[in-house]
């Protein structure tokens, strides 16, 4: 089985992609399953449910999705090769821009749209950073300009990556997609091993055990203040 | 090609010197470097700790990599020679797997084509065919050459290297800028030589074309549908690296749509325009018709075909007439 991850901001169009894409993929004969990864509610399961692919959902509720991620995908791998999957793809929204849900020698896919405006792709960090493929949606809608205005800003944080531009509603470019989706030898059995290509976002504070109450007297653990003498 | 090893040890003021497009890569990854021109890369990233790293997320191999694979992109980008003079596209097969009806259809530098079919017909998969150079690897079967080649798979990939450029009725402005900011951005992102002249050049020709005229200090997002037309059809054609235009419908309010197709040919473009509108039909030197996914034929036009162009441009006119009348609050009756 092959493994690709996907992620992007909320919004920035990852569940339209893949189901684009998987169209494409499927008259390839192989067969897809999809694991979608989010934070407090998510509807796009019955979405691939209905376009008949397998699909499983994981709420991380409280928890960091990026850190519920990390502590999962082993087991759902293990579910897609039970599946006799050919490709298993893992949609995740990048929560914060500090996001980072990829795994080394492993597809990693990221999703942004023109409308989250030029200066986006350098707040994003290593979740836009260091994809294998972008992708950009909804140039259907802004001018060309813009279109290339952003992509080069795409291109200018992540030089090596593959820029690719789909119209999540017709699935313009989703067919190009999903030739570099399927990859027969990149076969994965386990990710028990593997490495993240980056760490995630650490924190383990008061408040991430619960504290609701303000005032210094509460906070303890990995706590920041901000300089605002600086403004740094 | 230069390798990361190449960069590594060279001075930041010196690599400033020779590459200075590294100023927005250094800028936009969050790297200072102010300061720091006498200091090699490799000592820049290893003044930062493992805290310091986690921190601004920053990764030293990967950044050395992406720095080496920028400047190999930018020198390219700057040396090639993007001249495409043809374009040709080769037949494929329809939805059903019937042939394509016409042999080979090549495109020259200033010709335009119209695309014809119903929504859904296969004008997108057209487009993205030619995008992608297809080389029989699409639904289509299709194979697209350009200069009479088969083409580097660089026009696949390449950010600064697209072969089609899009207009279309739907597509807005949506920055915060002004005109005059927004096209110094886009000049600046191409690296034009001097963008101070080709920015003045994009706003005069847009507002050539444009039926009400806008100033450079207008933000774009309060631009009239006309005038927004305009503006992205000047830019395009003066600014876009593409070779190829595709435009799908051009609504005929506020702008001259003739003077539009014009300028596109007069910078050399290969257009291909999607539309149902006779006047504009009529304009190109051919037209697909696109049937269940494939091309059914191509029809060339005829100069008898074109006299019913001039009928068509007199009623244009008199209905451009009464809309003018209608905008100045006049009577649409003659003398009242």
């Amino acid at each position: 089985m092959n493994l690709v991850t996907v992620s992007g901001p909320p919004s920035s169009g990852k569940t339209s992609v893949i189901l684009k894409t998987i169209d494409a993929l499927k008259q390839r004969g192989l067969k897809i399953g999809v694991v979608k990864f989010d934070c407090l509610y998510t509807d796009d399961d019955t979405l691939y449910r209905k376009a008949g692919i397998p699909v499983k959902k994981g709420l991380s509720g409280a928890m960091c999705p990026d850190h519920y991620f990390v502590s999962n995908i082993e087991e759902v791998a293990q579910w897609g090769i039970g599946e006799e999957l050919d490709l298993l793809i893992s949609e995740s929204a990048g929560l914060c821009n500090r996001c980072s849900p990829y795994i080394k020698e492993i597809k990693a896919v990221c999703v942004i749209d023109n409308l989250s405006g030029v200066n986006t792709p350098k707040k994003i960090g290593p979740m836009l950073k260091s994809a294998d493929i972008v992708v950009i949606t909804k140039g259907d809608i802004v001018s060309q300009a813009e279109r290339e205005v952003f992509a080069s800003k795409v291109n200018l944080v992540n030089p090596s990556a593959i820029i690719m531009h789909i119209n999540g509603l017709t699935g313009q470019g989703s067919f190009e997609l999903s030739t570099l989706f399927h990859d027969e030898k990149n076969v994965i059995d386990t990710l028990v091993g593997r490495e993240l290509r980056f760490t995630m976002p650490s924190a383990l504070c008061s408040y991430c055990l619960g504290e609701t109450r303000i005032g210094e007297n509460f906070q303890m653990g990995n706590v920041r203040k901000m300089n605002l003498e600086t403004g740094q | 090609m230069i390798g990361k090893n190449q960069i590594a040890e060279r001075h930041i003021g010196s690599l400033l010197e020779d590459y200075p497009f590294l100023t927005s890569f250094f800028g936009d990854n969050g790297l200072l470097v102010d300061g720091h021109s006498d200091a090699t890369l490799n000592e820049l990233f290893s003044e930062f700790d493992e805290e310091e790293r986690e921190e601004k997320a920053i990764n030293p191999a990967l950044l050395m990599n992406q720095a080496a694979e920028f400047i190999n992109q930018m020198l390219a980008f700057l040396n090639e020679d993007n001249d495409v003079h043809a374009l040709t596209i080769l037949p494929g097969t329809d939805k059903s797997g019937v042939p394509e009806g016409f042999d080979s259809l090549v495109i020259k530098k200033s010709e335009v084509v119209s695309i014809v079919g119903p929504t859904g017909s296969g004008k997108s998969r057209l487009l993205g065919d030619i995008e992608w150079v297809a080389q029989a690897d699409t639904p289509t079967s299709r194979r697209i050459l350009i200069n009479g080649d088969i083409p580097d798979s660089s026009w696949r990939f390449s950010t600064s290297k697209k072969l089609v450029a899009q207009l279309s009725q739907n597509m807005n402005f949506v920055m915060d800028l002004s005109v005059r900011e927004f096209i110094e951005l886009h000049a600046e992102s191409r690296l034009v030589e001097n963008p101070a002249e080709i920015v003045e050049r994009v706003i005069i020709e847009a507002n050539n074309l444009a039926g009400e005229s806008f100033s450079p200090d207008t933000p774009i997002t309060s631009l009239s549908g006309g005038q927004s037309r305009a503006l992205m059809i000047a830019d395009t054609a003066i600014l876009s690296r593409s070779p190829i235009i595709l435009i799908d419908e051009i609504e005929n309010a506020g702008i001259d749509r003739k003077r539009a197709l014009q300028l596109l040919l007069s910078e050399e473009k290969i257009v291909l325009m999607a539309t149902h509108d006779p006047i504009l039909a009529l304009m190109a030197d051919r037209r697909i018709i696109i049937r269940n996914g494939g091309i059914a034929k191509v029809i060339e036009t005829t100069d008898e075909e074109r006299t019913i162009l001039s009928t068509l441009e007199e009623l244009d006119r008199t209905i451009l007439g009464y809309r003018t009348r209608l905008r100045a609050g006049e009577s649409l009756l003659e003398g009242e």
